[in-house]
């Protein structure tokens, strides 16, 4: 590669490919090589984020509050309780300032929701035309609460999701109006915590929140040499809108962005406990078991159609273009 | 979703599937589809898996992009490159690679490249922005064409100085006839085209059954449609009776949609075209006609290109006349993968090599 | 290149309507399908109505091509 493309960015294979020839190639073998979502250290996790969102303010949230939860949702993902952050704003000569109040209060709003400690932070400000608006970046900080580890996945864990997919991506796509529809659909973007918090005390092997690239991006990167997980396709929570709107544009579902949504893999023996417990929560109403860790299967993703065959679920590719054909 | 829920209800499908399973073949049947929605829809579902015993599903040049040679590209990065250009597509060609280039490597180049949902889009661009000069991408079938050509037709009436189209749109029937007429490829029975049936109607491809005596079925997208279609084709094998049966009754006709025909044939004349992997069939293209050749980007400035060159290895061709199943390519899964595509098949989101390797 | 998709004509204005489809709407072109009106699904590919749908479900359509012999 020798230009970076901005599906370079999208959080699938050329994401991938990015990361492993450019910053493993400079930061070595140790914690990094993991690739996770953050880092253990002592008994914390940290995690960072950068925030580049276009727009900045977008139906169900605003740059502020998923530069907030976004973290957040990291460090919760990695089984830890999420204490303190940083943040790092990099401002664009002429922005208003009563649309960068939002923005911070947003921000403030989400953290402060749940305790966590914004303790330092810097700001820079670049020419006019340098930068979009507002780039921000946030490092949260926890404490671990429980061990979370991709190894201890086995064969016949359950596969559950706290909600609705695919809302974040489509809501993007309708605030910057490129294909001239409209639609209801807001963005998931929440914190999880709250959610989370009291499922922890359950079996639960491994989390991770589903982001860019969308349910397909996050299990392919968990899934293992060893085992494989099969999906079910008429289980997984999605709304009517969201389902149309993937049709009109010919997007996966499984492929669009999520930015409130936690995958769980959990033993069998807790998953109906875990479905009670995140059922309560407002952004658990809909969870579900979505698929289970099979052994027949290893090294992929795959669906069962409502044909009753199997199809494969890729890594996603690119940045997920609107097909007409 | 209405129209589309009811034809994925799993007990309409169950039914389906045991009736296609009630077939049984003692020697091979290739039933090919060429229309690269049927190839998504086939793999995505799962389809190819419940076929019955020596019955198999064969894709054939039905993905438009996939069908355009590299020299089209070529022609687009070239325009793109050119002072004051914006060049207007649909997503699909953003990524296919060019002898040396793509519009998504332009596009980062700084070249202003701009996906668009539909060509009204492109000229809404045209109208608002006059300093610039636009050109869409005139890919796709006879679903697509009639639209391009009523976009034509507006950009007339509005008496716009800065739109234009490179044409590259193609038409099936010719190549149909090719297929059928080349003895390499052997086909049992053809899935139909829903959506250009809806534009050209079914009754345009009489000659298929009449003059070739190969069973056709005109068939929608979701999976019970797809599921009709091959019962269709099969139950005419077994009884002897080729000819086009129409399963796609909610869009379908005969006579197809005549307004849509009548707005192609003002606007578009044949023209020889050339198709990735079979050549050069005459009267299989559409370049515009002489009340609209204005439009024509090829018309107001010089395009120059190198020789286009081919990846060496790549089977596009053959798998685009269904001789050669994907992973028999071998490139496939090796050098050429979705995110280093070498062909055309592999990029495009209705590539038969894409959906090989993306749904298996 | 066949990518359609069945929407709800809600509103027509001039050559063109707006459709609804699962709860997202768009403005689609009625040029290729002058007699639309509102009320009628039609199928929609690349930003134009390319047919008016025959309200035919899946339960009916395989009736009606089973009595056919064609399925």
């Amino acid at each position: 590669m020798d230009k970076i493309l901005l599906s370079h960015g999208g959080g699938g294979k050329k994401t991938q490919a990015l990361l492993k020839e450019v910053f493993l190639q400079s930061f070595g073998a140790g914690e990094l090589s993991k690739l996770d979502d953050g880092a253990i250290f002592d008994s914390y996790v940290i995690s960072t984020d950068s925030y580049v969102v276009n727009p900045l303010f977008f139906p169900g949230g605003d740059i502020g509050k998923l530069a907030a939860s976004g973290s957040i949702n990291d460090v919760v993902s990695m089984g830890a309780e999420p204490l303190y952050m940083s943040a790092g704003f990099i401002i664009e000569e002429g922005f208003p300032v009563s649309d960068l109040k939002r923005i911070v209060k947003s921000l403030a709003d989400t953290i402060k929701s749940i305790g966590v400690e914004l303790i330092t932070g810097d700001t820079k400000v670049v020419e006019k035309g340098k930068c979009d608006g507002v780039y921000i970046n946030t490092t949260g900080i926890g404490r671990i609460v429980k061990e979370l580890s991709a190894e201890r996945i086995r064969p016949g864990n359950l596969v559950v999701i706290n909600g609705n997919i695919a809302e974040h991506g489509l809501s993007i796509l309708l605030a910057r109006n490129e294909y001239g529809i409209s639609s209801e659909i807001k963005s998931d973007c929440m914190e999880l915590w709250t959610l989370i918090r009291p499922a922890l005390e359950l079996d639960i092997r491994f989390m991770r929140d589903a982001t860019r690239g969308g349910l397909a991006a996050v299990l392919n990167e968990v899934v293992s040499s060893d085992w494989g997980i099969e999906l079910y396709q008429d289980k997984i929570p999605i709304s009517e809108e969201v389902k149309g709107m993937c049709e009109m544009l010919g997007l996966d579902p499984l492929t669009v962005a999520n930015e409130g949504k936690m995958v769980i893999f959990v033993s069998e023996d807790d998953v109906e406990k875990l479905i009670e417990i995140l059922r309560k929560h407002p952004g658990g109403k809909n969870a579900e078991v979505i698929g289970r860790v099979v052994d027949d299967v290893k090294g992929r993703v795959v669906e069962k159609t409502v044909v009753g065959t199997r199809r494969i679920v890729d890594m996603p590719v690119g940045e997920g273009l609107p097909r007409i054909c | 979703m209405k129209f589309v829920d009811e034809f994925r209800d799993s007990t309409v499908i169950r039914e389906l599937v045991e009736k296609l399973q009630n077939f049984s073949f003692a020697t091979p049947v290739n039933i090919m589809e060429v229309c690269g929605t049927h190839t998504v829809s086939i793999h995505r579902f799962g389809l190819h898996r419940v076929l019955p015993e020596n019955v198999k599903h064969v894709s054939g040049p039905g993905c438009p992009v996939c069908v355009t040679p590299n020299e089209y590209l070529d022609m687009a990065i070239a325009l793109a490159r050119m002072e004051g250009f914006v060049i207007t597509t649909f997503g699909d060609m953003m990524r296919v690679p060019g002898s040396r280039s793509s519009l998504e490597k332009e596009n980062a180049s700084g070249a202003d490249i701009r996906v668009v949902y539909s060509p009204m889009d492109a000229l809404k661009m045209a109208e608002n922005e006059k300093d610039r000069t636009f050109v869409f991408l005139a890919v796709g079938f006879e679903t697509t064409a009639p639209g391009i050509a009523a976009t034509v037709k507006e950009a007339k009436k509005l008496g716009l100085k800065n739109f234009y189209i490179l044409p590259g749109n193609k038409t099936m029937p010719q190549a149909l006839k090719a297929l059928i007429d080349d003895p390499e490829v052997k086909i049992d029975g053809f899935l139909l085209p829903g959506h250009v049936s809806t534009i050209v109607g079914s009754n345009e491809y009489r000659f298929i059954p009449e003059d070739y005596g190969i069973p056709c079925a005109v068939s929608g997208f979701e999976p019970a449609d797809i599921l009709m279609g091959f019962i269709s084709i099969l139950k005419q094998i077994v009884e002897g009776r080729p000819s086009v049966e129409n399963t796609y009754l909610r869009s379908v006709r005969p006579e197809g949609n005549i307004v849509a025909k009548a707005i192609m044939k003002e606007v578009f004349v044949p023209c020889d075209s050339e198709w990735r992997g079979i050549g050069v069939i005459p009267d299989s293209g559409l370049d515009l006609a002489p009340d609209y050749m204005d439009f024509d980007i090829r018309r107001k400035v010089e395009i120059e290109i190198e020789e286009p060159v081919e990846y060496p290895g790549c089977r596009c061709g053959e798998v685009l006349k269904g001789l050669v199943l994907p992973p028999e390519c071998p490139l496939f899964g090796k050098v050429c993968t979705p995110e280093n595509p070498v062909g055309a098949c592999m990029v495009s989101s209705e590539g038969s090599c894409s959906a090989y390797y993306k749904y298996g | 290149m066949c990518l359609g998709v069945p929407m709800k004509i809600v509103e027509v204005k001039g050559d063109s309507a707006l459709c609804e489809f699962s709860g997202s709407k768009r403005e689609v072109s009625l040029k290729l399908l002058p007699e639309a009106k509102v009320g009628d699904y039609v199928i929609v590919h690349a930003g134009f109505a390319i047919q008016k749908l025959d309200e035919k479900d899946a339960i009916e359509t395989l009736k009606m091509l089973q009595e056919a012999g064609i399925i």
